[in-house]
């Protein structure tokens, strides 16, 4: 891992230094080991900060909306699956492909400190990961795991190692796609009762505190004006006389970033309350795929999407309402 | 403040008789804003205008509610009344209190209740109208006919008589469609060529006519008066502007088994081919599955005996754009396929056809050159059985619930025409009903069965069965109450007919709406029966629903008729309920472009202010006004809410759903 970030950092320098880019976007140390953040640089000075560890899962894409409109060309470090996101920004005119240079990172699927602390490791202070193999040193010592027992939930179902836009790579080791398919746990709700799904998503949804984490960091979610904060738009405020109000917030949610979202996991990686909240876009991307034929958000720069377009093969509103039956 | 005048319509009973009307506009005078509540037997009468129109005067409404018939009815009436008053038309909000209220409820206290939810759901939302302008748009002066059958050569030469350009636009590689097919017509026995072959050649002729055979609809945008079309010209592998339907290609081409599609399959034909001798244009195609040319590369003799140099096995589809003010879906109809009718033995006795196969088997032009001998074995059939209502009035799910409408008078010309030519063959016809209403049909009939000694049994057909070469028709003789076996030599199936089933593709291009049979859906089944509900676009033949000939050219005549009143008018208003973005919010992103059927939405680089003497420029998206049609798919496509359609705001609609949901 460090070898990595030796390299990236020194690309970055030299990116900087040359002014081919204005500023890059990567990671920084955080207060602990295990909390690195996303960050802008802008000059080789504050690179001393520059991380790329096992904890950095967040998707950068999105950052670049605001970052990118700055003079200058904006660099950006992105794992696999980060550049579904950039690209489905592209896609949506959100970020000018031109101002971007995109630099592909090598990654074997970031780990959950959330996971570490339930197997009892806390205080992390350093992590080694030789293949499978995770080496968490900590103030309390050394605790080794399996790559499978830390995986971030987003990761255990990666869906590509594949970069789908880049201008350069750092990548020194083959990668592996997930292990589990990522439409597993849809199924399974899909198996319920009625009944059984929504007491299962009502005691889910009800954990909701609406601090608005999943909303703030989802790439798709970035209107100018969100719903949600527009008081014309009817639906900002909760309602006072539903014990349940999450629920639409999240439905509303899912419902926006249908057919747009790349299912880069970060709903639910950020969510403080462990909501499930990928769940409900994997249910929209499982259907989607069913009714207008297998389509992967961010997987060009181009095309039309498969809710915004309409072809002889796309499913009838009536097999719409069949699939809801099922 | 707001001042609300409501007017609620008897409609005579119509309303009357299951909405308490007096109470409806009695509770209503009690709602904010209101000022003005009566009831009036008919609304839509001079005196109910009138009515109106005083009330407006008198008490300075700002807005109205009517509670009516449908929208679709005399939304445009009471608009006029409101303006004539000096009220802006857009301050008027229907209440539909009978298709949705009175005619679908039997129990007058809930109709009643129903009927004061949906006034004040109309009111809650006119409160929020603002007054529109409408604009106008221009008018393309030429016209499309999707289909070179008879619907769409009718329709063609009239709207081309009055001094149109009109386009016919026909998949095949000839116009003339179905009755080309078609031996003899009802019910005067005229032979079918003889009628439309002229037709067809005036239209050739016609110098407001341009014929694009071989040739597709591929992508409609745009409204009525400009429509923007494009076509797809498949390639034919025939220079159309060089052959000159010598045939001597016909003669040379050495693959000559291809099924003859124009002959039901009877007989063959070669790979490079003009369907029929009368085929406009008069020019050849290559069946490229077929040629041996395309197939291995090697042969070319077509190209090498064609004098003209009209053979070109390189030639691509090509795509033309054209802009028209009107359509016209002409694209006829198919015989159901029998898969689901075993019973009747058509996939495993050569013997048993279809009547369309028939009209070939009879026709002078066709594969036997009008001698009526069996397809099995070549000899005259002695005893010949019709079956009448194969997969029509179809209730198991097998077939059509629908009547096809003209098997009962051309089994009896089929029936007829067997007997006065070879007199000596028995002719038995199984039916259900015979349903011949129409000029001279009943008399028709009759002579079939009365001069003519048909043999006309009442029941059905329950099997065909091969025994011993003879074709036994198991059925039942209702008259006589007892099971018949007929040994037949020619069975023949009067097989219910559907609509072409590129029909489908074509209404969704056009948005215009199909029903569960396919057949394209009309305006108003009475009022106007040849009006697509899709502005400028116009229904004839077969698509619509199943008829006849004379109806078909009629109800083509119709359509040119309408489409010449709309081509004659120089603008057409437009609706101002348009939609409108709201720059500040939108996110530049395409979606509502993306989904906009009438490509009236564009995007354009805007500089805003960011505060602090700061700019930034953004992408945001742009309605031309002229173009959009008020559909409001981008408003529920938009994420941010940016885009909202005027008059039915997303404000206005959440307003009547809340005033619905109120207790």
């Amino acid at each position: 891992m460090r070898d990595i970030e030796l390299k990236m950092i020194e690309r970055a320098k030299a990116l900087l230094e040359s002014g081919e880019v204005a500023r890059v976007v990567g990671w920084k140390k955080g207060e602990f080991y295990f909390d690195p953040m996303p960050a802008v640089f802008e000059t080789v000075e504050e690179l001393n900060d520059f991380v790329y560890n096992s904890f950095c899962g967040a998707n950068l894409s999105k950052y670049l909306i605001k970052v990118s409109k700055n003079p200058g060309k904006t660099a950006i470090f992105l794992k696999p699956c980060d550049s579904f996101s950039l690209n489905q920004l592209f896609k949506e005119h959100r970020v000018i492909r031109e101002n971007i240079y995109v630099i592909a990172i090598e990654c074997q699927g970031k780990l959950s400190v959330e996971k570490m602390k339930k197997l009892g490791v806390s205080a992390i202070t350093e992590v080694n990961e030789n293949g499978e193999e995770i080496v968490v040193s900590s103030l309390y010592g050394e605790t080794k795991f399996s790559r499978d027992e830390v995986l971030l939930g987003k990761c255990e179902t990666c869906k590509s190692k594949v970069h789908q836009v880049k201008d350069e790579e750092i990548i020194l080791r083959e990668m592996q796609a997930g292990k589990k398919d990522r439409f597993e746990d849809v199924e399974k709700l899909e198996a319920m009762s009625e009944e059984e799904r929504f007491t299962f998503w009502r005691e889910q949804l009800s954990k909701c505190i609406r601090c608005n984490a999943c909303r703030n960091v989802c790439p798709a979610c970035s209107c100018m004006k969100c719903v949600f904060d527009n008081p014309a738009s009817g639906i900002a405020a909760k309602a006072n006389d539903d014990k349940f109000e999450e629920q639409l917030f999240h439905i509303i949610r899912a419902f926006h970033v249908a057919g747009r979202c790349t299912d880069c996991g970060e709903c639910s990686r950020v969510c403080p309350q462990g909501i499930p909240l990928h769940l409900l876009n994997r249910k929209f991307i499982k259907d989607i795929d069913g009714l207008y034929g297998e389509y992967q958000a961010g997987e060009t720069a181009e095309g039309k999407t498969p809710l915004t377009s309409y072809n002889e093969e796309d499913g009838e509103p009536s097999d719409v309402f069949k699939g809801e039956e099922k | 403040m707001q001042r609300i005048g409501v007017f609620i319509c008897w409609c005579g009973s119509n309303i009357a008789a299951t909405v308490d009307v007096k109470k409806v506009a009695e509770t209503i005078k009690a709602e904010p804003g209101v000022v003005f509540s009566d009831n009036y037997q008919y609304m839509c009468s001079e005196n109910g205008q009138q009515l109106i129109k005083n009330a407006i005067k008198e008490h300075n409404l700002t807005g109205i509610v009517v509670g009516a018939c449908s929208p679709r009815m005399h939304e445009a009436t009471f608009r006029k009344a409101a303006e004539a008053a000096g009220l802006n038309p857009y301050m008027v909000e229907i209440a539909n209190i009978r298709e949705h209220c009175s005619w679908i409820h039997k129990d007058m206290d809930e109709a009643t209740e129903k009927a004061i939810v949906l006034v004040r759901t109309a009111i809650a939302k006119v409160k929020l109208n603002a007054p529109l302008t409408a604009g106008e748009s221009p008018v393309e002066k030429r016209a499309l006919v999707i289909g070179g059958g008879i619907a769409g050569i009718q329709a063609a030469l009239d709207i081309a008589d009055a001094g149109f350009q009109v386009d016919i636009v026909e998949k095949n590689a000839t116009i003339g469609g179905r009755m080309a097919q078609l031996d003899k017509t009802f019910p005067t026995l005229d032979c079918s060529a003889c009628i439309l072959t002229p037709k067809m050649v005036d239209c050739a002729q016609h110098e407001n006519i341009d014929i694009l055979s071989y040739s597709e609809v591929e992508e409609v945008k745009g409204f009525v008066g400009n429509f923007n079309v494009k076509i797809r010209r498949k390639a034919r592998f025939v220079d159309e502007t060089k052959c000159t339907g010598c045939k001597i290609c016909m003669e040379k081409c050495p693959s000559k088994k291809g099924l003859n599609e124009f002959n039901m399959n009877l007989d063959t034909r070669p790979a490079i081919h003009i369907p029929f001798a009368q085929a406009i244009p008069n020019v050849a195609v290559i069946d490229s599955t077929q040629c041996i040319k395309f197939k291995t590369g090697k042969c070319g003799i077509c190209q090498k005996f064609c004098e003209a140099g009209a053979i070109d096995y390189e030639q691509k589809d090509t795509f033309i754009e054209r802009k028209y003010g009107a359509i016209v879906v002409a694209t006829g109809f198919k015989p159901i396929a029998l898969d689901n009718f075993n019973e009747f033995g058509y996939a495993d006795n050569k013997d048993v056809i279809t009547s369309l196969e028939l009209e070939r088997l009879m026709n002078a032009a066709g594969p036997t050159n009008g001698v009526l001998l069996r397809p099995s074995d070549g000899e005259h059939p002695k005893v010949v059985t019709f079956i009448q209502c194969v997969g029509s009035r179809d209730t198991s799910g097998c077939g059509k619930p629908y009547c096809s409408k003209i098997c009962c008078m051309y089994t009896a010309k089929h029936a007829m025409m067997i007997r006065e030519k070879y007199p000596d063959t028995e002719v038995h016809v199984f039916y259900i009903d015979i349903r011949t209403p129409g000029k001279n049909y009943d008399e028709f009939y009759r002579r079939a069965v009365e001069q003519y000694d048909v043999d006309y049994i009442k029941g059905m057909v329950g099997k065909v069965y091969n025994e011993n070469g003879k074709l036994m028709v198991q059925g039942s003789n209702l008259i006589d109450n007892e099971q018949v076996t007929i040994a037949s030599d020619l069975v023949v199936l009067a097989t219910a007919i559907e609509p072409e089933p590129s029909v489908r593709k074509i209404a969704t291009l056009l948005t215009a709406s199909i029903d569960t049979n396919n057949f394209l859906t009309e305006s108003h089944a009475k009022l106007r029966p040849v009006e697509s509900p899709t502005a400028g676009v116009y229904l004839a033949g077969v698509c619509q629903g199943p008829k006849d000939i004379p109806e078909t050219v009629s109800q083509a005549s119709a359509c040119a008729a309408k489409v010449i009143g709309l081509l004659a008018k120089s603008k057409l208003k437009t609706n101002p309920c348009v939609a409108t973005p709201d720059e500040a919010m939108c996110n530049g992103c395409s979606q509502c472009a993306n989904v906009c059927a009438y490509g009236a939405i564009t995007y354009v680089e805007k500089e805003f202010r960011l505060g602090g003497g700061k700019t930034e420029v953004r992408r945001v998206a742009s309605v031309n006004p002229a173009v959009c049609q008020g559909c409001g798919a981008c408003t529920v496509t938009c994420p941010s809410g940016a885009m909202d359609l005027r008059g039915f705001s997303s404000k206005q609609i959440m307003s009547e759903v809340e005033a619905i949901c109120k207790k």
